[in-house]
């Protein structure tokens, strides 16, 4: 693992999700070198955790398998999973980046046959669900995960279950003295991919988020409807496992806002028409939906969209951000507020509140080195102080998929401008 | 010319214009994206007694409705309680800017004369002004009255008990109805007073004319 040669003529992409993968692969298919940094054991990043794309509603599984086919393909991108970038030391076209990666237990003569999951006993939360479900402690991340090895979870060393798993294995792939390692990586050029996260619904104070159970966010409704979640794809509620049918989706929780995030995070609107689709799809005779908005921010070609929504007598939009989330005696969240179109108060129970949550960039409290230049939302700023070290995706703006891929294939060709002086200066 | 039909001369058209310049906080009004967060954490039951939420009155100012907006009671309905301001997504300043209006309303003569918050406001003023000390026996009988004599005794008498057991605990001292407690010196508050009038005056007419 750690006899990555890597060169002034590198480009090192951190993150491996849609963003990461397309600068990477871009870069790569210029026959440029590129080491891949992810997170996770397994690539995709959030694309991978939601149950169908906008607009077209095709599932997310069909894009990354190209981007898989890519990578797959080409010997020029070193991937390394479970690593983290710690630090980034130097300057353009000579930078050296601190990477620390932590051990997975399993080697790469895994088949994924699955056998060591059967053997083991302890359950953990399941991250790629949102923690809604727990899985067992050797798992695969996913089931289109790449690589396509099994992890064994860091609580299960040391104890019988890891022994199981051992033995389980047929293939001597379960080493379980792999250690935690530390290297350092040569880049002429950084793009940083690390993406977003969904933005605390808790700190929504009057949405109870936390305290009602029926009140979920956006991203933990995909991992609802998707048959592999944690409910083979049925919209339950979390409270009661009743089918959640009459359901209501508030927008810009915790964007547009000063108290929360400042910035509109720009894919939330068409995240919820399309969840509308989600509820239509599963319950078709009476599945309801209710959008309650500030204004629909359907951008530019997605204006279609909205009005394919509009049109569905199954949706109904209310036009007024809700003030407060109560709880009635059924465990029915109630939303609360006064209808702009009328100024009328309404007092609305729904079976299920799911909160359309806003953008966080996940750059935000990491240590990239000191001089990154970052807007008021956190989002890396494209920046000639920031040398050679690109932001890419949602780590540079509120985006979605269609168009963090453009950005990342942007930063890909600033990163290439970098490293051909490099290598120009060199020959 | 009062004072009234010469801003409206002025603001002819720019109801929201208006108030920017001649409100406090007036200058907010416009940063409203009408989400109703405010109106919807409002704890003042509108349906009944406000007729106007704030941000339909921030509405009303941009579609002009002067009339509508300066006579309306809303404003007056505020209790202050800062739920608004706290949550507000833009963090206008809701509150100060209900106050602002409702001054405003009551500085060109059009708020409502008879509207309780408005009465009770310039009753406490003139109360605690006159001896630079609250006459609480003063100002709560001002209030009994303010619909009339017999409406009044009706009140009074609704109140008996409260009273009672307030001299009773020596909170209440029914001699106060005469001449009641004063500050050291009376003459000094009131100059003191007619020097901030005549600064707010100016201002404000400055304002007005500018």
């Amino acid at each position: 693992m750690t006899e990555h040669v890597a060169t002034n003529e590198t480009i090192l992409v951190v993150g491996g999700g849609i963003s990461g993968m397309t600068a990477a692969l871009e870069a790569a298919e210029t026959g440029k070198n590129v080491v891949l940094v992810e997170k996770n054991p397994a690539l995709g990043g959030r694309t991978s955790q939601l149950y169908r794309y906008f607009p077209k509603l095709c599932h997310p599984t069909c894009g990354l398998e190209i981007n898989l086919r890519r990578l797959k393909g080409n010997p020029r991108v070193r991937l390394l999973t479970l690593a983290e970038v710690t630090g980034i030391e130097g300057d353009t076209g000579n930078y050296t980046a601190t990477i620390k990666i932590h051990p997975r237990y399993v080697n790469e003569n895994c088949t994924a046959c699955g056998e060591c999951e059967r053997a083991v006993e302890m359950m953990v939360d399941d991250p790629f669900n949102y923690n809604l479900s727990q899985h067992k402690a050797a798992y695969l991340p996913n089931a289109m995960a790449y690589p396509q090895r099994y992890v064994l979870d860091p609580a299960i060393i040391g104890t019988a279950d890891a022994d199981r798993a051992k033995t389980a294995c047929k293939y001597g792939a379960v080493d379980l003295d792999m250690q935690e390692e530390t290297i350092q990586v040569k880049a002429g050029a950084v793009v940083w991919a690390t993406g977003w996260q969904p933005y605390d619904a808790a700190k929504i104070q009057p949405y109870g988020y936390g305290r009602f159970k029926n009140v979920i966010t956006s991203v933990e409704f995909e991992r609802l409807a998707d048959l592999q979640g944690p409910t083979g794809g049925r919209i339950l509620r979390p409270s009661d496992g009743k089918e959640a049918k009459n359901i209501a989706f508030i927008q810009c929780a915790g964007s547009r806002d000063e108290n929360h995030l400042r910035h509109c995070s720009r894919i939330c609107c068409m995240a919820s028409l399309k969840q509308t689709h989600y509820v239509r799809e599963k319950y078709p005779e009476d599945g309801k939906s209710t959008i309650y908005y500030i204004d629909i921010r359907a951008i530019d070609r997605f204006e279609d969209f909205y009005q394919k929504v509009q049109a569905d007598p199954s949706v109904s939009f209310i036009k007024s951000k809700v003030a407060k989330i109560t709880e009635d005696e059924h465990g029915n969240p109630v939303c609360h507020g006064v209808d702009t179109e009328g100024y009328k108060r309404y007092t609305t129970p729904h079976d299920l509140v799911v909160l359309a949550v806003g953008m966080e960039p996940s750059v935000k409290g990491i240590n990239i080195p000191g001089h990154i230049v970052a807007d008021s939302s956190g989002f890396i700023e494209a920046d000639p102080a920031n040398g050679a070290v690109f932001g890419a995706g949602c780590a540079s703006n509120a985006l979605d998929v269609n168009r963090a891929v453009q950005s990342a294939t942007a930063a890909a060709l600033r990163a290439i401008q970098v490293v051909n002086k490099v290598a120009k200066a060199e020959a | 010319m009062s004072a009234n039909t010469a801003v409206a001369e002025k603001y002819r058209n720019n109801f929201l214009k208006e108030i920017e310049e001649q409100v406090e906080m007036g200058d907010w009004v416009k940063m409203c994206m009408q989400c109703g967060v405010c109106s919807g954490s409002c704890p003042t039951n509108f349906q009944s007694a406000w007729e106007h939420p704030p941000q339909e009155l921030f509405m009303m100012i941009r579609a002009g409705k002067r009339e509508e907006v300066l006579t309306s009671s809303s404003m007056w309905n505020c209790t202050s309680c800062y739920n608004c301001i706290v949550r507000c997504p833009r963090k206008l300043p809701i509150t100060h800017i209900m106050h602002g209006i409702a001054e405003y309303a009551h500085r060109l003569g059009m708020a409502p004369k008879m509207q309780p918050t408005r009465f009770f406001s310039g009753l406490f003023w003139k109360n605690c002004t006159n001896t630079g000390r609250v006459n609480e026996l003063k100002l709560s009988m001002g209030l009994y009255f303010k619909d009339g004599f017999v409406q009044g005794i009706k009140n009074g008498m609704a109140m008996q008990a409260v009273a009672l057991g307030l001299v009773k605990a020596k909170r209440l001292n029914v001699m106060e109805l005469f001449s009641g407690h004063k500050c050291k010196d009376q003459k000094g508050i009131q100059a003191m007073l007619k020097k901030a009038y005549e600064i707010e005056r100016s201002r404000k007419a400055a304002k007005m004319a500018g």
